[in-house]
């Protein structure tokens, strides 16, 4: 019965998160004054802090379904983006920073996916935050060594004449996944194919939406 | 025709990126992507040198043997040269 706790949940049935009455951790009292010395010797302001969260905020899969939609529209800068991704995308106006990007191609016989068995390197410039999944050690050790299961629980069963290629980002690159575009798609305009170009399917757990 | 390698089976302490379950495993080289600080001594303030960076291409059954879920799939990795050694 999950509304029977009620010291534990709101009206809602949510669990109450915890007001944060514990002291400072050693790294949270680093942070503060870190960032207060910052500002205090005029390297930074707060207002520049604060802009950077919110640009950082602003990264979400919507942008990297531009890039993926614009692929799939003009063969040109598709080529180019499979050649030289971080160019093709700086040139479509998107901030990568020091960010290295690869983009790999689904097709008919090719089904990508990526991972980072060592940490959680995900293109974050390019789709926001990454799931919590992507970050837990059961995606990460489990992608490397039976994809076509961890895919199927997703809900994306290959068959076997696809071949699976799983991307391990072990140092500098990151990968997003070109997925293929679906059929009966021909008679939509570059921004209506955005909306069928999911965060998953550009991570390869899934396919892109059918219209 | 692509170089075929394979990864240094080494153990050394510190901060590694070649992953464990790649070392001693054969590959062929996918593209080269050119020079990287090295995170092993830039892990600990060191500039070092740069190294060459690869993306390596595996097959699942050169990975997982036996025990491989499609032994034809594939699995691309990061390794730096100082880890891959060619072989014929």
């Amino acid at each position: 019965m999950p509304h029977d706790h009620h010291d534990h949940l709101s009206p809602s049935g949510h669990p109450y998160r915890a007001d944060q009455d514990a002291p400072l951790t050693y790294w949270q009292t680093m942070e503060i004054a870190m960032r207060e010395l910052l500002v205090e010797k005029g390297v930074t302001t707060h207002e520049e802090i604060t802009a950077q969260i919110e640009a950082m905020d602003r990264r979400s899969p919507a942008d990297g379904a531009q890039v993926v939609a614009r692929a799939w529209c003009d063969p040109a800068f598709k080529a180019e983006l499979l050649r030289d991704a971080r160019q093709s995308v700086i040139d479509m106006g998107f901030e990568l920073g020091p960010m290295n990007l690869i983009v790999v191609e689904n097709t008919a016989d090719v089904h990508n996916v990526i991972v980072c068995t060592l940490c959680s390197c995900y293109p974050r410039n390019l789709l926001g935050l990454p799931p919590d999944w992507y970050k837990q050690r059961a995606y990460r050790a489990r992608v490397v060594k039976e994809p076509r299961k961890v895919l199927s629980e997703f809900g994306l069963n290959l068959p076997d004449d696809v071949q699976v290629r799983v991307h391990d980002s072990t140092a500098d690159m990151r990968y997003i996944v070109l997925p293929e575009r679906p059929a009966n798609t021909e008679h939509l305009s570059q921004s209506e194919l955005e909306t069928l170009i999911t965060r998953d399917s550009m991570i390869g757990v899934a396919r892109a939406k059918a219209p | 025709m692509p170089d075929t390698v394979k990864v240094r089976a080494m153990f050394p302490p510190g901060h590694i990126r070649t992953p464990y379950y790649l070392r001693g495993k054969i590959g062929t080289v996918e593209r080269a992507l050119g020079p990287f600080g090295n995170p092993e001594v830039q892990a600990y303030r060191q500039t070092g040198v740069k190294r060459d960076l690869y993306r390596v291409r595996f097959t699942m059954a050169e990975i997982w043997g036996d025990e491989a879920e499609n032994p034809g799939d594939t699995l691309d990795a990061e390794i730096f040269a100082h880890w891959l050694e060619k072989i014929d």
